[in-house]
């Protein structure tokens, strides 16, 4: 057995918590040392993964699933037994276009903007200037989510506009210089922009969807094997730490931590503000505090529901153009491991629900929800266009995005 | 085309650092056959590789431009290019891994020349494999489909012509051969008639 633990990680907000689990010491509570490997480019994360320099690795949970599924690239099974995180991302817009999509002051309506949005980019379009989106990776959940907002607002994501890749480092850079006219990407990196008069936040991805999975801890299904013990045991010091995170007190510290060099590296106030859901929208403007931006622990959000993974599925099958396959289904739903979550957790203070699955989006109010232990309600989950994700009707909710053209 | 072996391998460096990116150059210029490019500007570096047109690019591990790049590749199919990155310390062992595991060539700062190109050339071959046998793959996975839809076709013309196997499959052949079309076409065309007259 090796005498370490090593976890690969790119610099961002939603790395904290296998960062917390290693500084406040819950890791070497279980008997585990850690060694966190920083890496710029989620290529070189998963490169890192899949050779064995790392054991598990903070990932975009769509690209544990493309990985699995061997897109573009040898499939290897990957296996995500913890959710590192729900949304925490946003929408920025160059300022003069946010400011003809989005009323100033506060965060704007997504189908309302969304509207207005579509005559700009028609406009753009019909001119041979489309609109150009910046998001981190193909396949990461600010894609997803990026499309599925502008999908549902009658803007064809391959069609009307242009989407490319930028680095979170660089999408101020991208937007100041004209390349991009919007980003989706992660903290601290809309507030960067904001800061520098680059772009306005106009929409979190949490109006897209209430509760969607953003970062899962991802491993190869071997080493998940092999290791078993150890996983289960990280599993336990991350929800200890993802605890801390949500904890007002521990606030003031815990940025201070993921603001050094080794870690991200970054400036504490605008790291402080997104642990505390605060976003400053516009240069001019107030910081607006928004809970549901980023969901770190509250309702079971590390739990790894299997319909986040199908849902995440049926998106790549969406914008990758891939008809539906059972067998890649089954795989890809296989991704994330409620029984490994539960296993580590039972005995313990941690509420776990009694099902692997739910109909996403299907919640307006809180719901008390069956559990195996402990108690957990869980609140408004819905998307903005209201429609609803039932895992057990996956090929239907397939065929309905196929208009998507 | 020649294979990349034989032809003079044009090479694409990537690297903020200017510095290093001229210690790689040097260090690829003395192979003798190697066109090379430094690439410094993170703006536009799209375009500036497609106009390029490497055989190989070669980056720093902490460029978090390859992410870009990955995605260009992967939209564009017919420009993908092996990506070699650089590492600062990194071991023999970890070096065959990486190679043995497909795209991306790790290979050590403080190179000794002579291995480079053997390196490059391994990574160029490993990736070029990849490609085939996606490709392979996906051949079969579409002959597999033909295989299923002629099955299917077949049942209809046995089921409501009453044919036996053999008659079914040379009608579809010679509505093939008539046609100018593949059986798989008609196959196909049979299904959906079906279909569309309200049959399973």
């Amino acid at each position: 057995m090796a005498d370490h633990f090593s976890i690969g990680f790119l610099p961002l907000v939603d790395a904290a918590l296998p960062i917390l689990a290693h500084e406040h010491g819950f890791a070497a509570d279980e008997g585990l040392k850690l060694r966190l490997v920083k890496d710029v480019s989620w290529a070189t994360v998963l490169d890192r993964l899949l050779y064995g320099h790392t054991d598990a690795a903070h990932m975009v949970a769509p690209l544990a699933i493309a990985t699995t599924l061997g897109r573009g690239r040898p499939a290897q099974p990957l296996a995500a037994p913890f959710v590192l995180g729900l949304n925490g991302n946003a929408i920025t817009l160059r300022p003069d276009l946010a400011a003809s999509v989005v009323p100033q002051g506060g965060l704007g309506n997504p189908a309302e903007a969304g509207a207005a949005l579509r005559a700009i980019a028609l406009a753009g379009k019909d001119a041979g200037n489309p609109l150009r989106f910046g998001v981190v990776h193909r396949y990461s959940s600010h894609n997803y989510m990026l499309r599925y907002w502008l999908a549902g607002c009658g803007i064809r994501p391959d069609e009307d506009v242009e989407i490319t890749t930028v680095p979170p480092p660089f999408c101020a850079d991208a937007l100041e210089a004209g390349e991009v006219d919007g980003i989706c990407v992660g903290e601290p990196w809309n507030s960067v922009a904001v800061e520098r008069g680059a772009g306005r936040i106009v929409l979190a991805t949490a109006q897209i969807w209430r509760r969607g999975v953003e970062k899962v801890l991802a491993m190869r299904e071997p080493v998940l094997e092999e290791r078993r013990g150890e996983v289960e045991a990280l599993v336990r010091a991350l929800h200890r730490a993802a605890r801390l995170f949500v904890d007002p007190e521990a606030l003031v510290t815990n940025a201070a931590i993921l603001a050094r060099s080794e870690y991200l590296d970054g400036n504490v106030e605008l790291i402080q503000r997104a642990l505390g859901d605060r976003l400053l929208l516009d240069q001019e403007g107030e910081l607006v505090h928004f809970p549901d931006f980023m969901f770190q622990y509250r309702e079971a959000a590390n739990f790894p529901w299997v319909s986040q993974a199908q849902w995440l599925y049926t998106q790549m099958l969406r914008w990758d153009r891939t008809p539906f396959d059972a067998k890649d289904a089954a795989k890809a739903a296989r991704v994330f491991r409620p029984d490994v979550y539960r296993s580590a957790l039972t005995g313990t203070d941690a509420p776990l629900p009694g099902a692997s699955s739910k109909v996403e989006g299907s919640l307006l109010q809180p719901l008390a929800v069956g559990t195996q232990q402990g108690q957990i309600t869980l609140d408004n989950n819905a998307f903005f266009d209201g429609r609803t994700f039932d895992p057990a009707a996956l090929e239907a909710y397939v065929a309905q995005d196929s208009y998507a053209k | 085309m020649l294979p990349a072996t034989l032809a003079r391998m044009r090479v694409a460096i990537i690297d903020e650092s200017a510095v290093r990116a001229s210690v790689m150059q040097e260090g690829l210029a003395q192979l003798g056959d190697c066109e090379i490019f430094v690439v410094t500007e993170r703006r536009g570096l799209v375009r500036r590789i497609s106009e390029i047109d490497p055989d190989i690019v070669l980056m720093d591990l902490g460029n978090p431009s390859r992410d870009v790049l990955e995605e260009y590749f992967a939209v564009s199919r017919a420009l993908a290019r092996p990506i070699a990155m650089f590492v600062d310390d990194s071991d023999e062992e970890s070096i065959g891994a990486s190679i043995d595991a497909g795209v991306s060539a790790y290979v050590v700062d403080g190179f000794a020349q002579h291995r480079i190109r053997s390196i490059l050339d391994l990574a160029i071959r490993r990736f070029h494999a990849f490609s085939r046998l996606q490709n392979d793959l996906a051949e079969a996975r579409g002959r597999l489909a033909e295989r299923e839809v002629v099955d299917a076709a077949k049942r209809i013309l046995m089921q409501t012509r009453r044919l036996t196997e053999p008659e079914a499959y040379s009608e579809l052949r010679k509505t093939a051969m008539n046609q100018g079309k593949r059986i798989a076409d008609i196959a196909e065309a049979v299904v959906t008639a079906h279909k569309l007259m309200g049959g399973e």
